[in-house]
Parts: C-alpha cells; sequence; structure tokens
C-alpha cells in the first residue's frame, strides 16, 4: 500500500507564481477551500525574474492608447496566430488587474502627476508597461504573496506533483512528494488550476531555474488535455553571454526600452538593416529618431531595437553566424552611449535599471552606465502549451485549468515583451473564479486507490537499486536533452535535425526510464531531477514532433528549410498534441476560427 | 582551467560535517556553480536551494567562509582559492539537510504582522494618487528578496534565539515598508514594541552589512521604527496628554 499524507480541497492550484497566487486568491475569495502546492519556497517562483512591467493599457502617459491598440498590438506581435478572444479579454482586464495589485499594496513607479508610470516595451505601440525600475516581477510577486497568505489559502511548499488522478472523466486529485522528508501527499481536489510556468530547462541556453520542466504540460497531456503550438519557444534576444557560467541569465527589454542600442563589431545598429514589412509602417528609419521615441516624443517612431523578440534574436543569431558577434560571441548591447544625450546619465541608468547595474557589475564586472554589455539569445518562454477555454481557462478534462505560461493561447507565435506578467494575471483570477464556480457545480471526487499505488511505485523506482552506471546519473540525461535540444531545435529548425532530435529523444528517454538516484528520499536532489526527466523528455518531444509539423518559419519558430511564413494553400492552423489511445504522442493541425468581426474591424482599422 | 578544494557541508540534523570536493574552476565562475558541478559530478543527492542563479529570489543563502552569501553572486575569484572553500547552510534556523535549513519560521513570523490597509481610492478607478518622492524610501524596503541572510547574522536570533520574541530585521523591512506606505491606515506600533521584540535590537547593523539588495536596514528601517514606538509609547508630554485627555 502507497503511504501518504492526504490532504483535501475544493480547488488546488499547482505553482505559485504570478499566475498560481492570483488563481489561489480568486478562488479563496469565492468562498471555497483551497490548497497551493509549489515546488520551492513561496516567493521564488520564475515571476521574480520579470524585470520590465506589465502591459496594461492605463492610458496614463498616452491617452491614445486603450484596449483596441493592446489588442491589436498583441495579435500582431503572434502573428494573428493568437487566441483572439483571449487577446481581447487580456487586453480589456489587465488595467484592472494592475490597479488591484495597488490596491494591494505594490508602488509601482509614478508619472509627474502621482499616477502608476509606463515605459515603453517592444511591439507595444505607447508606453504601456506599468513597472517598478527594473524588478517588476518581485512587486508583483511579492504583492500577491503578502496578500494571499492573509486569504486562507493553505500552502505547501517544496512540494512536487509528479501525476493526477481522475475519476471517471474528472480530475480527481493530485499526487506528489515534499522535498524535506521525501514523504508523499495526496490532494483530493474537485478542481485543479495548472499554473507550473515554463519547460526552459529542456534547453541548454536559458533564463529559466531547475524548476522549469513542463510540469503542468505533461500533467495535463497525461489526463487527456491537449497541448497547442508547442513548437513556439520564445528565445529572449538579449541573455548574458560571459562569463559563461551566467550564460543565459535575462538582460530586460527595459534596456532597449530606456534608449539602449544594439551594436555588432563593426559598430553598425544593424538592426536597421531588416524591419520587417509588418512592422515597416511603425519603425523609425533613422537613430535621431528612434532615440526621440525612447525619451517620450509622441511624434516619434519606436527603433528597431523594440521590434518583436522573435526577429530580433534572429538578427542577433546572423550577426554572429556571419562573423559580426561580440568577443563571446553575441552581439554589443549598449545604454552608456546615452551620456551624448544626457549631463546626469549613469545616475539615470542606475535609477531605471538598478538590477541590471547590479548584475553586470557583481557577474562580470561590467559598469554598464560606462561600457556596452555583450547579449546573445536565451530561452525564455513557451508560448505553447495547455489548451483552454478562453473565458474559463478550463481544459477539455473537465475540473482541470491552466492559467499563465503553461497555458496557451494569448500569444500565438510570439509573446510581446510585458505580456506575460498581465497574462499572469488576467488569466489567473479567470482560473480561479472559474474553477471555483466549476466546484460549487459539481459534486464530490472519488479517489482510486489503484491509480494512486501505481504512482507511488513508478515514483519510487529511480530510488529502488542503488547499485548503478556512475556515469549514467539524472544530471547527465538533463545535460545531454539540453545540449541536444539548444542544438536541433533552438532558433534554427531544419527537417532533419528536428528528426535526429525525435530519435535523440527516444534514446534519452529510455536511459531516463532506468536511471538511478543514489540516496535515500530526503532532500534528494538527485531523485528529483529522475523525476524531472520524464516531463522534459514528453515537452521536448511535443515541440519538436510541432516544429516538424510547421513547416513555415513564422513567429519564434523557423525552418531553413521553410522560409517562408505561411505554407501554400493552407489557412492559419494551430498545431495540437495529445496522447493517442495507443499511448504514442499524436500530432494534428486545427484551424484557428475567423476573428469576430469587431475585433477584425479593429485589427483592420488599428494595423 | 584550474581546481579548486571545496568543504561542503554534509549531513542531517542528526550526524554533519564538511566533506571534501575538487572542482573546475572556469572564468566568472560563482559558487553555486561550484555545488552544481559537484552535484552533477560527485554527489548527485547533494541537497542546496536555488532559483534564479541571478541574485533575484533569495533562495541560494549560505555561509560561504563563514559569511553569509548569495552562492550565485559570489564569485570564485573573488575568492582566496589556495586554500578549501567552506559552504555551510545559514545557522539562524534548524537545519535540513547539506547546505538546506528549515526557515519556514520566517514565513510564520509574516503572516501574523497586521496586512496592508489602504485608505479609500483617490480616484473612481479606484487609484490613487502618490508622488515617486513618496514612495521612494519605501520601495528601497521593497526590494528585499527574502534571502533571510540578515536574519541569519542578527545575534537575537543566531545566538540567543528568541525566535518567540523577535521578529527579525526582515520583517522590521517588512514592517516599516507597510508603516511607511503612504496609503496604509494600520498602526503596527503596538506589535512593534510588545510581541515583535524590536527593542532587543541594539543597531550592531550586521544586518545592513550583510544585505545583497544593500537595504539599508538599520538606518532606515530598524531605527525610524523604534523612534516611532519610542513617541507613541515613552514620550513623556504625550504620555501626560493621555492622562489629562483620555481617548474615549
Amino acid at each position: 500500500m502507497a503511504q501518504y499524507e492526504k490532504h483535501e480541497y475544493d480547488v488546488l492550484v499547482i505553482g505559485a507564481g504570478g499566475a498560481g497566487l492570483r488563481a489561489a486568491i480568486e478562488a479563496s475569495a469565492e468562498g471555497v477551500s483551497v490548497g497551493l502546492v509549489c515546488k520551492s519556497l513561496l516567493g521564488k517562483a520564475h515571476t521574480v525574474m520579470a524585470e520590465g512591467g506589465i502591459a496594461a493599457a492605463l492610458a496614463n502617459v498616452d491617452e491614445r492608447d486603450g484596449w483596441k491598440v493592446h489588442f491589436a498590438d498583441t495579435m500582431r506581435g503572434g502573428q494573428y496566430l493568437n487566441n483572439w478572444r483571449m487577446a481581447e479579454l487580456h487586453a480589456k482586464e489587465a488595467p484592472d488587474r494592475v490597479r488591484e495589485l495597488e490596491a494591494w499594496g505594490a508602488l509601482f513607479d509614478r508619472t509627474v502627476d502621482g499616477r502608476i508610470l509606463q515605459r515603453n516595451f517592444g511591439g507595444h505601440q505607447f508606453p504601456r508597461l506599468a513597472h517598478v525600475g527594473d524588478r517588476t516581477g518581485l512587486e508583483m510577486i511579492r504583492t500577491l504573496q503578502d496578500h494571499g497568505i492573509h486569504q486562507g489559502v493553505d500552502v505547501h511548499m517544496e512540494c512536487t506533483v509528479v501525476a493526477l488522478t481522475k475519476d471517471e472523466g474528472r480530475v480527481s486529485g493530485a499526487f506528489g512528494y515534499e522535498r524535506e522528508k521525501g514523504r508523499f501527499k495526496m490532494f483530493s481536489a474537485k478542481a485543479i488550476v495548472l499554473a507550473t510556468g515554463g519547460v526552459g530547462r529542456a534547453f541548454k541556453i536559458t533564463s529559466n531555474s531547475w524548476e522549469y520542466t513542463g510540469d503542468g504540460h505533461v500533467l495535463a497531456y497525461h489526463a487527456g488535455a491537449d497541448l497547442i503550438d508547442m513548437e513556439f519557444v520564445q528565445f529572449h534576444p538579449t541573455g548574458m553571454v560571459w562569463p559563461s557560467s551566467v550564460r543565459g541569465i535575462l538582460v530586460t527589454e527595459g534596456v532597449r526600452g530606456e534608449g539602449g542600442i544594439l551594436t555588432n563589431s563593426e559598430g553598425r545598429r544593424f538592426m536597421f538593416d531588416d524591419i520587417p514589412e509588418l512592422y515597416r509602417s511603425q519603425t523609425a528609419d533613422n537613430e535621431e529618431e528612434g532615440w526621440r521615441y525612447t525619451q517620450g516624443d509622441r511624434n516619434a517612431r519606436r527603433p528597431p531595437e523594440l521590434l518583436t523578440r522573435d526577429h530580433v534574436a534572429r538578427c542577433i543569431v546572423r550577426e554572429v553566424q556571419e562573423g559580426r558577434g561580440s568577443p563571446h560571441g553575441g552581439v554589443f548591447l549598449d545604454i552608456a552611449w546615452i551620456q551624448e544625450k544626457m549631463a546626469n546619465s549613469a545616475a539615470h541608468i542606475r535609477r531605471k535599471l538598478p538590477s541590471m547595474y547590479h548584475q553586470f557589475k557583481e557577474l562580470a564586472g561590467i559598469d554598464i552606465t560606462a561600457e556596452p554589455m555583450e547579449v546573445g539569445p536565451t530561452t525564455h518562454y513557451a508560448m505553447g502549451g495547455v489548451r483552454v477555454d478562453p473565458d474559463s481557462q478550463m481544459t477539455c478534462v473537465p475540473g482541470l485549468f491552466a492559467a499563465g505560461e503553461c497555458g496557451a493561447g494569448l500569444h500565438g507565435a510570439n509573446r510581446l515583451g510585458g505580456n506575460s506578467l498581465s497574462d499572469l494575471l488576467v488569466f489567473g483570477k479567470r482560473a480561479g473564479e472559474y474553477a471555483a464556480r466549476f466546484v460549487k457545480e459539481n459534486g464530490a471526487v472519488v479517489l482510486d486507490e489503484g491509480q494512486i499505488e501505481a504512482i507511488s511505485n513508478w515514483a519510487l523506482k529511480p530510488l529502488e537499486s542503488q547499485t548503478g552506471d556512475s556515469n549514467d546519473n539524472p544530471y547527465q540525461i538533463q545535460y545531454g536533452l539540453q545540449e541536444m535540444m539548444q542544438e536541433l531545435v533552438g532558433i534554427a529548425r531544419s527537417e532533419e535535425g528536428l528528426n535526429d532530435a525525435l530519435s535523440n529523444i527516444a534514446n534519452l528517454r529510455h536511459r531516463s526510464e532506468n536511471v538511478i538516484a543514489i540516496g535515500n528520499r530526503e532532500y534528494n536532489a538527485g531523485w528529483h531531477t529522475a523525476l524531472d526527466l520524464h516531463n522534459l523528455m514528453t515537452c521536448a518531444e511535443a515541440i519538436a514532433l510541432a516544429a516538424l509539423e510547421r513547416k513555415a518559419s513564422i513567429g519564434a519558430h523557423s525552418r531553413d528549410d521553410y522560409p517562408d511564413k505561411e505554407e501554400p494553400n493552407t489557412k492559419k492552423y494551430n498545431t495540437i498534441v495529445r496522447k493517442g489511445a495507443d499511448g504514442e504522442m499524436q500530432i494534428l493541425r486545427e484551424e484557428i476560427p475567423e476573428v469576430r468581426t469587431d475585433l477584425q474591424e479593429i485589427i483592420e482599422e488599428i494595423g | 582551467m584550474a581546481a579548486a578544494k571545496f568543504k561542503v557541508w554534509r549531513g542531517d540534523a542528526n550526524t554533519a560535517g564538511f566533506v571534501d570536493y575538487e572542482a573546475e574552476v572556469s572564468e566568472g565562475m560563482v559558487v553555486l556553480d561550484a555545488v552544481h558541478q559537484i552535484q552533477a559530478e560527485q554527489a548527485n543527492d547533494l541537497a542546496v536551494r536555488w532559483n534564479c542563479k541571478a541574485g533575484k529570489c533569495g533562495s541560494c543563502s549560505a555561509e560561504v567562509n563563514g559569511h553569509p552569501k548569495l552562492m550565485c553572486m559570489t564569485r570564485l575569484d573573488d575568492l582566496p582559492l589556495e586554500k578549501p572553500v567552506t559552504i555551510e547552510p545559514v545557522r539562524a534556523f534548524s537545519h535540513v539537510k547539506d547546505l538546506v535549513t528549515d526557515v519556514s519560521w520566517n514565513y510564520q513570523v509574516k503572516k501574523k504582522i497586521k496586512k496592508f490597509n489602504p485608505k479609500p481610492p483617490d480616484f473612481e478607478d479606484g487609484t490613487w494618487k502618490m508622488q515617486q518622492e513618496d514612495i521612494d524610501r519605501v520601495q528601497e524596503f521593497r526590494k528585499c528578496i527574502e534571502c533571510f541572510l540578515c536574519q541569519d547574522v542578527c545575534h537575537v536570533l543566531r545566538d540567543h534565539h528568541l525566535h518567540d520574541n523577535f521578529i527579525g530585521p526582515r520583517h522590521y523591512v517588512y514592517t516599516a515598508a507597510l508603516e511607511m506606505h503612504p496609503l496604509d491606515t494600520e498602526n503596527r506600533l503596538g506589535d512593534l514594541k510588545e510581541t515583535d521584540g524590536i527593542g532587543y535590537c541594539n543597531i550592531t547593523k550586521c544586518c545592513t552589512k550583510v544585505c545583497p539588495e544593500h537595504i539599508t536596514i538599520t538606518d532606515n528601517a530598524i531605527i525610524p521604527l523604534k523612534e516611532r514606538v519610542v513617541d507613541q509609547f515613552y514620550d513623556p508630554v504625550r504620555k501626560l496628554l493621555r492622562i489629562l485627555k483620555p481617548k474615549k
């Protein structure tokens, strides 16, 4: 018999970043009992790493902004593969979600007339990002955390869910282990909200921490939900490239929003060399105009450094590949140059970008107020994920919801900077609200001991044998996967590489199924890594399969063998990954429904 | 690449001690990189907390060569590598395993501090008017990443174990952020005096010295809170007024 500690909730939220916390707060406010489970300590989730800001059309800085413009910008940024209903809800509701944070104690930077200040960001036509210097994510998670702990939510810190259970067609609970003693916990729940974030750890160069192993994606997949658009993995254009030990750590887009420029080894602002047609009319054609835009000139157009992330990342890769990169294989990001434009530039930079100043000073020995940074693309965000109903965030499995990065639809082929924090708030709230509603409308669930027993046995397997091949430990398998994914499923993809990747994944999966974790159950990182490997493998396979399916180069997905944005005679579609009846992964396509007429008019009007 | 020697604290609450390791050191490497290397190659079950690896989440607190540090922000080339680098867990809380300690006390303490309670909004959309200069000092406190290094070095917790009567520098910073928040209407001074033990702090400023976010904990948070407590409870003029005009 499996040994476990049992907990019972109406709603269980898995993940305590922005989306999970917001969902838990909302569900609790609806009067149902709520459990919140997180892999790390509370307040350490990846939301804390978000730097630039929360996109919301508050129109505090430029009154021409509004939800319609935000909607149109989001759709354009996503190459119109977005779920338009989600984009509509997101643009309409983000301002209220930001104001709500202020009511819960958040202190955003202010305009001169005392309102919430907003800054420029890539792909946003107007200054739209509510922010606190370059530590907006910290402000957001702390606000939600400090508010949430008084809302009667039961928090299980350092607890990892490894599988969901079902009662007939419905989700009935989640099974996991707590890190400290390695004991099992079984959470019975009438509704479950997945808010587990992304899958950055499948790649070698990433801004993501150890936690981001696609847990929610895979829990949903095995429970019978669909994953959509998994091929769209965002490579943030500016990660640190040197020293090698910090490669991948994020450098906020806020640097460019504040006037930072990208240059190559020849000192050329190469972003002016390739401005996509879709953005030409909105983009400055000279350096002076770009600078004026960053300083708030309403008649200036944005500099090409603030084009969408997919495009900027590709331009950087091109410069490096063609031999015009920086000494350590990136390009230069220069904010120090603004000393030509303002007298007190060093103090200004330190005030606007304090954590970037700190990060480069301490980790690279570079003073960003005096010299340029070296940057290159880093795996940052999964646009793809669990398919949900746009209004309720419920998956096709009754009682199972997903929100935030592990949910999908809002961002289409490419996410705009700043749209993730607002995504967490808007859809975290909706998921919590509808999960509570689901609980009220549906009866109790019954747990099946057989399912629990099987999960428990599976989870203990890596610890069973303590004498294994010492060359094959969980970390080595993970490194192998990361190297391979970076090379074959990274920014530039091809049919040959993707097929190669799929056979590599099959091998690695075989190795991971027999991997041994030495030691006992107590806070054993090797055991945790061994279990996480299964999620990484499944996500890696989904990403590679979807990337193989989409024979085009659009948004964050680039195929060397299919450089065109669209496939001939093909309407816009989503790729769908689901678990077949035989247990094998299936890939299919589904046409995206026509945009509602009034929304289509907005797109055409705003452009 | 050169190899460096490390002494890493291994074991649990029952038996623990330093274990020697060697790891390859490359340019710009931080202590956490060495720990990860040791974990991946020599000690798969090594327990260590970490997340962002960029000094933003405050998970990887430890004592490196006896100094409270974030391992992700401590570069090996700043340490004397001719002798072994010692890596130990923070000591103000009970030990769990290897480099991990039980920090749950901090979460319990925070929950007891009266929550943010704003005045009614200034505008119909539910927002307030606040000037940047009015929030600057609170924004300093809100930079806190809850690494608990300040708690680790505070002798009231570390040496005198007054966890039941003293909330520690982190929570004075948290209280200060609430008390000085331009919108907050709550009064936490009674709690500071009676249950939170602010009187135990004798402003040695150890907390300020180790704060990786460079928050001026003692000068900007603790001392002003002490002054407010004194003003409210020990000012003789006020006391006289209270006697003459008791609150209804």
